[in-house]
């Protein structure tokens, strides 16, 4: 006697919500069942194995039947085939959307194509996430970009009105976007030490600091410039940007702003001598940055750049989190009080934001 | 030109992209009432096109309004080409006929194409002007109301029933017609859903002309069917009950004087016709199958096997005057109830009613189930405008019902439906019932027919009076053991009670109940035509006589003593004829406690297999005494002084023996030694034997925290929560074809339905504590070695700790009451809500109860449960309960459950009928997910679509929902299926109680109505 057809459909459709994580992270139906068996539901419900692998079937026709709404998540809510209470339709749209760390950290920063999808294969060999689950974290990753990246506006706002997500997923795709965008390099080995939450946060920063939304104004011009308010970087910003050169370039200037710091950091320092010995190269190395971020290469770089001319110096030096903090402060600060420099507006935008990042890259 | 019907398309949403260039569709909308269409504009590309177009008015006869559906059809526009159709929608336009129902039909439709699913939405809006009509030689008859519910629909009283109204229409099946050869699959679809939906028009119509003559208003328990005879054609029938319902809108004065029976009821009994022996209709030349009663409580009739257009003595040719005799009697009964109030009479050829649960006071006598079945041969339907051939065929089968009823004392027929089973060209019809002696008052015109009632006395003790035999006891339509009602003491009662109806609101009940089935399986040799015919008739008495056999034994096991909601359904196939039979056991207190099950060997010299028959005893023993805990049957034990003296009849032990009984005195010395309590004897003579009574033990009871039923309600379950589930479960299994026999089909059948029900309770773990309620099992034979089995039912989840107290309380209550018919509360919540408040009569009598509890001599009564005061509605804990009302989801909720009430709730308002037929086919049957795929989207399209036609007459909720059919078959090596769903069921308008309570702390006068637990009964 063999099963041909076997079928369970509720008036409300009946969400299983081990069976979603099961199925979101991309097990077959025999994996699946077997992963329940050894879960020990047979014995905490006298289930058979032909009731659990019914179970699961069923349970994967109606996630595989969902699956096209959940592409577009408010079709979720406005179909009628489904009838599924809101706090669960919420938790399907979440949990779809939902991402593997480390899945996220080898895709963070790459051009969301075909090509990158060819490489899912090594992915899923590498984390250990199946290709199936690989596949649908980067087809969402895809989806949420093609359909904000045109869009004007807070780009956070875009993706929570468009697939309804939580706040603080809504966020992560925010910088998940943003980094695509941007290309941001985030997979060189000596980057490897930091989380999606640690790029996540530099993303929020730049979004508010550094884009065309954050200027908080129309653009000049709307019709040259429908459309990526915060999903690209302020051009014009990162012209001007060279203008900070002029902090290292001239020597006077340098010193001056050297003895400020110094001045002001005497004695409050575990690694004051260090921090004096290094000035000119760590100032060097900031200001470089943001001169040469006029050009695409260079931007992309932007947190190797960071890691390398900043984060490993201080490192190999053994500064504090706190001796980062106060030094960094300073040295923002310390600007204000240079006769000579006309672009303080310039530098507070720069710095502000990359005081932030560089504070949150800062850890082993 | 009575009536005007006015459509507007406002818009359409997710339509599928048409234009594979633009991916974006030009869609255009045709609206069609009988042979007038109507067009919108083409909306360019767009999914969600905003046509808002004008009124678009239709002026028609109130005939065509009842008969054809508004058909929509949404189209893609093509400048070049043929448009292409999008997909349709069918609204059946009939709630808008009848004032108190729906006043506008409008909301999204789910877009249906038969091949491709459903495909977006389209927002409608229909109304309808309708003028008065003056015409009395009208054909149509709008007003008259339909309801599927099975009993009087909670927001009306029955003013008269006037009984049973039957109809059938006939036509071509327009897939057997030779132009769907070169049609396409959709259109031929679609003629077919069209066709069907014009048909079940035209029938709701004709048997709403029947219930005008009949003086009535609405018809309730309407069942509508189809066959699917194939080349012979397409049946559509239905029945139902005509009454005339008043709405409750205010506390009517109206007092159904049930107690008091008149006196014209009193007359001589007439005589019974020789009960014993052979009771078949014998109206044709060939007959085979011999038979006769078997046991008490349940008369199988031969099935008569009748082949048409064949030998002289056919049916369609001797209904004729059969019918004009009935008449003719039926006619002299009436004449004789002169004195009655009544003053319309009208022939009523068949004393029957669809309903399962009855207003208080009707029900007077319950008799026994009573059943018919007649195998038929189907030929073309010549002349589908004069259906005789079908007509005469049932009137057959209700003849034949109606006289087993005579015969068992009674003069009606209540829980009757009809039902058939079709393989090829050979046909099963079946009627069952419940044999019944009614109260007249509330059939004022008189189904009483010869009046055979003598038993109908003042006073009725409440709760054990149905249980009475209505028949004569020294004459006796059949063997059975009488003793005297252990509940009143006065009357005698049967051994064991089965009935299709539901528990009588007033039965009293002890313990809780439980889903009883009876599989069977039997091989039938291929054959054709006659000789097909023949065997599966040879087939049916023993089947019915082994499916009893097992309902018995179950019952035993489980410890009860009676079914209720018996239904046994017969199917064919090719090669093997199925029996399922599905009904609720309880113990009813008035009947006598159930001996235990005696297993006799064969060979007592063998000392292993004594070993081995005292084992399988000692495990049946087990068996019964866990069911008794389980079920919580812990009846008083009554000394037999009290019962009075043996009743003067030879047999006073239900004996049934397997089918070889040589050895009577064998079985005569057991029964001795299990001294004077009733034994129920099972002779192990052979290997066949051995293995039923192994099939008795394999029956798993549901894992804890679950219940099942199959009636309306559980018994022992007072306190529902609001959370339901409704839900349909189909599975198909492929018989391996090796060398298959009887016995390892019955275990591959057993298996099949014993897995599906632990699926259920597995997948529905969450909810628990509930109980399934109104499990409803359906198997049909698509093809050779198929089974397929479709269940729906819903689950209910019930509060296990408020249930202990209630309980009690219920049984205190039940000891408390006065010469108060407290059935009366189901009608007259007003006057009594004070008294039937649980809540503060509750803390007082708590205590008392405990010990009284204690206490073994309690008696049955203060033990036991009523089933009214089990009212889902019961008690107020559980309002604080119900889940806060959900919030911004645009689709609103629409619930759906076989059942006539939601728990929780009141229903304030009735919209109409939901009668909707389906077909989906597909052509890429891998790519959708296989069968299961397939099915499983389909049905869940259908239930969206049920819910939108329900959201959009502005109801929240389907009641006494029911999948009529579900036919599905397969081609899997073309890459094919098709599958054809018919629903049914009562849109409402239900108000959670919560929020009903809250609008009547406002307004004190509504208070006692809405919080007053026994309107929801039933």
């Amino acid at each position: 006697m063999t099963s041909e057809l076997d079928i369970f459909v509720g008036n409300t459709t009946l969400i299983d919500e081990d069976v979603y994580r099961l199925w979101l992270d991309g097990y077959s139906v025999n994996d699946a069942v077997a992963l329940r068996v050894r879960s020990g539901i047979l014995e905490q419900t006298g289930a058979t194995a032909g009731v659990l692998q019914s179970d699961t079937m069923d349970h994967y026709r109606t996630f595989h039947m969902l699956e096209r709404l959940l592409h577009a998540p408010p079709k979720l809510l406005h179909q009628l085939i489904f009838q599924i209470p809101p706090s669960r339709q919420a938790l399907l749209i979440e949990r779809y959307y939902t991402f593997d760390e480390a899945f996220v950290r080898e895709v963070l920063g790459k051009k969301l194509s075909k090509g990158t999808k060819k490489d899912l294969d090594d992915i899923s060999a590498k984390t250990g996430i199946t290709l199936k689950s690989c596949r649908r974290q980067f087809d969402n990753f895809k989806r949420v970009f093609k359909v904000v990246e045109e869009m004007r506006g807070s780009l956070v706002d875009n993706i929570q009105q468009h697939f309804l997500l939580s706040d603080r997923l809504a966020r992560d795709y925010a910088a998940i976007v943003f980094f695509a965008n941007n290309r941001f390099e985030t997979g060189k080995k000596k980057l490897q030490y930091l989380s999606f939450g640690d790029f996540a946060f530099c993303a929020e920063l730049m979004i508010q600091n550094w884009t065309l939304g954050a200027v908080g104004e129309a653009p000049t011009d709307p019709d040259s410039q429908m459309d990526d308010m915060d999903v690209d970087l302020d051009k014009e910003f990162l012209q001007d940007l060279k203008e900070l050169k002029v902090l290292v370039a001239d020597k006077d200037l340098l010193d001056l702003h050297k003895s400020l710091v110094c001045a002001a950091l005497r004695g409050k320092l575990g690694v004051f001598s260090e921090m004096e010995t290094n000035f000119k190269n760590l100032s060097r190395g900031l200001v470089n940055v943001a001169a040469k971020l006029t050009h695409n290469k260079d931007v992309r770089d932007l947190f190797v750049d960071l890691v390398e001319k900043f984060v490993e110096p201080c490192r190999s030096d053994h500064w504090t989190l706190n001796d980062v903090r106060l030094f960094l402060n300073q040295y923002s600060a310390s600007v204000h009080s240079l006769d000579g420099f006309r672009h303080q507006t310039l530098w507070d935008r720069y710095m502000g934001t990359l005081r932030g990042c560089l504070l949150r890259l800062y850890h082993d | 030109m009575p009536g005007k019907l006015k459509v507007k398309i406002v818009a359409g949403r997710h339509l599928p992209v048409m234009d594979r260039a633009s991916d974006l569709t030009d869609a255009f909308v045709e609206v069609k009432f009988g042979n007038t269409t109507f067009k919108t504009d083409v909306y360019l590309k767009s999914l969600n096109p905003q046509w808002n177009s004008e009124w678009f008015k239709f002026e028609v006869d109130d005939e065509d309004l009842q008969d054809e559906p508004l058909q929509i059809t949404v189209l893609d526009h093509d400048t070049y080409s043929a448009n292409d159709a999008i997909g349709k929608v069918y609204i059946d336009i009939d709630p808008l006929l009848y004032s108190e129902a729906a006043t506008v039909i409008s909301g999204w439709f789910p877009i249906y194409d038969t091949i491709h699913g459903i495909r977006g939405e389209i927002n409608v809006v229909v109304k309808v002007d309708l003028f008065n009509d003056l015409n009395r030689f009208r054909q149509s008859s709008c007003g008259v109301k339909f309801f599927c519910t099975t009993s009087i629909p909670k927001c009306y009283r029955a003013v008269v029933i006037h009984g049973f109204v039957e109809e059938l229409v006939v036509n071509e099946d327009p897939e057997y017609q030779w132009i769907d050869r070169i049609r396409t699959p959709r259109a031929s679809n679609e003629a077919r859903q069209r066709l069907i939906s014009l048909m079940s028009g035209e029938l709701q119509r004709k048997i709403g002309l029947k219930v005008l003559e009949m003086r009535g208003n609405a018809v309730v328990g309407y069942l509508q069917c189809f066959d699917l005879e194939g080349e012979s054609g397409l049946v559509v029938r239905a029945i139902g009950t005509a009454c005339t319902l008043d709405k409750l809108s205010s506390p009517a004065a109206f007092l159904p004087a049930c107690n008091s029976p008149s006196k014209e009821m009193k007359e001589s009994p007439l005589v019974h016709p020789p009960s014993h022996g052979c009771r078949s209709t014998h109206n044709s030349p060939i007959h085979t199958a011999t038979g006769s009663r078997l046991t008490q409580n349940f008369s199988v009739s031969v099935p008569t096997l009748i082949y048409t257009g064949m030998g002289s003595g056919s049916a369609g040719k001797e209904g004729g005057p059969f019918k004009a005799l009935l008449r003719q009697q039926t006619q002299a009964a009436l004449e004789q109830r002169g004195g009655s109030p009544h003053r319309f009479c009208r022939r009523r050829e068949f004393p029957f009613l669809t309903l399962t649960a009855f207003p208080p006071g009707l029900l007077v006598h319950v008799g026994g189930v009573v059943s018919a079945r007649s195998v038929k041969l189907l030929d073309r339907i010549h002349n589908p405008d004069e259906p005789e051939t079908r007509d005469a065929w049932w009137a057959e089968i209700r003849q034949e019902i109606k006289s087993h009823a005579k015969a068992l004392g009674c003069h009606a027929v209540v829980g009757y439906s009809e039902s058939t089973s079709i393989c090829e060209e050979v046909c099963i019809l079946s009627a069952s019932g419940t044999a019944a002696v009614l109260n007249p008052r509330f059939l004022q015109e008189g189904t009483v027919e010869g009046s055979l009632e003598q038993r109908i006395e003042e006073n009725l003790p409440v709760g054990c009076g149905f249980c009475h035999i209505p028949y004569d006891e020294l004459n006796m339509p059949f063997p059975a053991h009488l003793t005297y009602c252990y509940n009143c003491r006065k009357q005698k009662v049967p051994d064991v009670l089965f009935t299709t109806i539901d528990l009588p609101t007033d039965a009293v009940v002890v313990g809780k109940g439980c889903l009883i089935q009876a599989r069977l399986c039997r091989l039938k040799k291929k054959a054709q035509a006659e000789a097909n015919a023949t065997a599966i008739s040879n087939l049916l008495p023993f089947m019915e006589y082994e499916v009893h056999t097992q309902l018995m034994n179950k019952l035993k096991l489980k410890g009860m003593n009676a079914l209720f909601g018996l239904r046994i359904q017969i199917t064919v196939g090719e090669n093997m004829l199925m029996g399922l039979a599905s009904a609720t056991g309880v113990y009813l207190a008035a009947l006598p406690t159930p001996g235990g099950i005696q297993i006799a060997g064969k060979t007592p010299n063998d000392g292993s297999y004594e070993q081995h028959i005292s084992h399988m005893q000692k495990r049946i023993n087990d068996t019964i005494a866990k069911n008794k805990e389980l079920y919580e049957i812990n009846p008083p034990e009554v000394s037999e002084e009290i019962i009075g003296s043996p009743i003067p009849e030879p047999r006073q032990r239900s004996r049934l023996l397997r089918s070889q009984s040589e050895s009577s005195d064998e079985v005569t010395e057991l029964d001795l030694s299990h001294g004077k309590k009733d034994a129920f004897v099972l002779e192990i003579d052979d290997t066949d034997a051995m293995e039923d009574v192994h099939s008795l033990l394999t029956d798993v009871p549901p894992p804890s925290g679950f219940y099942s039923c199959n009636t309306e309600i559980m018994p022992g379950i007072n306190n529902w929560t609001s959370e339901i589930q409704m839900f349909t479960s189909v599975r198909v299994v492929r018989l391996s074809s090796l060398n298959l026999t009887n016995q390892a089909l019955n275990k591959n059948f057993n298996g099949l339905c014993e897995n599906l029900l632990k699926s259920l309770y597995f997948k529905l773990r969450s909810m628990t504590p509930c109980c399934l309620c109104h499990v409803n099992f359906t198997v049909s034979l698509p093809e050779d070695e198929l089974i397929q089995v479709t269940v729906t039912a819903v689950a209910i989840t019930f509060d296990k700790n408020q249930a202990l107290q209630t309980t009690k309380a219920h049984a205190e209550k039940t000891l408390q009451r006065a010469s108060t018919d407290n059935d009366e509360l189901l009608q007259f919540p007003l006057e009594l809500c004070s008294d039937s408040l649980p809540a503060p009569a509750f803390p007082a009598t708590k205590e008392h109860l405990e010990s009284a509890s204690s206490n073994s001599g309690t008696p049955a009564a203060q033990r036991a449960v009523t089933v009214e005061k089990a009212s889902p509605m019961g008690d107020g804990n559980f309002r604080n309960r119900s889940a806060p009302p959900c919030a911004s989801s645009t689709v609103g909720v629409v619930k759906m459950t076989p059942l006539s009430f939601i728990p929780g709730a009141k229903i304030t308002k009735y919209l109409g009928i939901i009668n909707m037929f389906f077909i989906r086919e597909t052509t890429s049957l891998r790519e959708e997910g296989g069968v299961s795929g397939f099915l499983h989207a389909f049905i869940a399209e259908v239930f969206a679509m049920v819910r939108a036609h329900v959201a959009a007459l502005g109801g929240n909720a389907v009641v006494s929902y029911i999948m009529k059919q579900c036919v599905f078959m397969e081609n899997p090596s073309k890459n094919q299926a098709q599958c054809l769903i018919n629903v049914s069921g009562d849109a409402v308008v239900f108000v959670r109680e919560s929020d009903l309570e809250a609008m009547s702390t406002q307004q004190s006068a509504v208070n006692c109505q809405t919080s007053c637990p026994g309107e929801v009964t039933t």
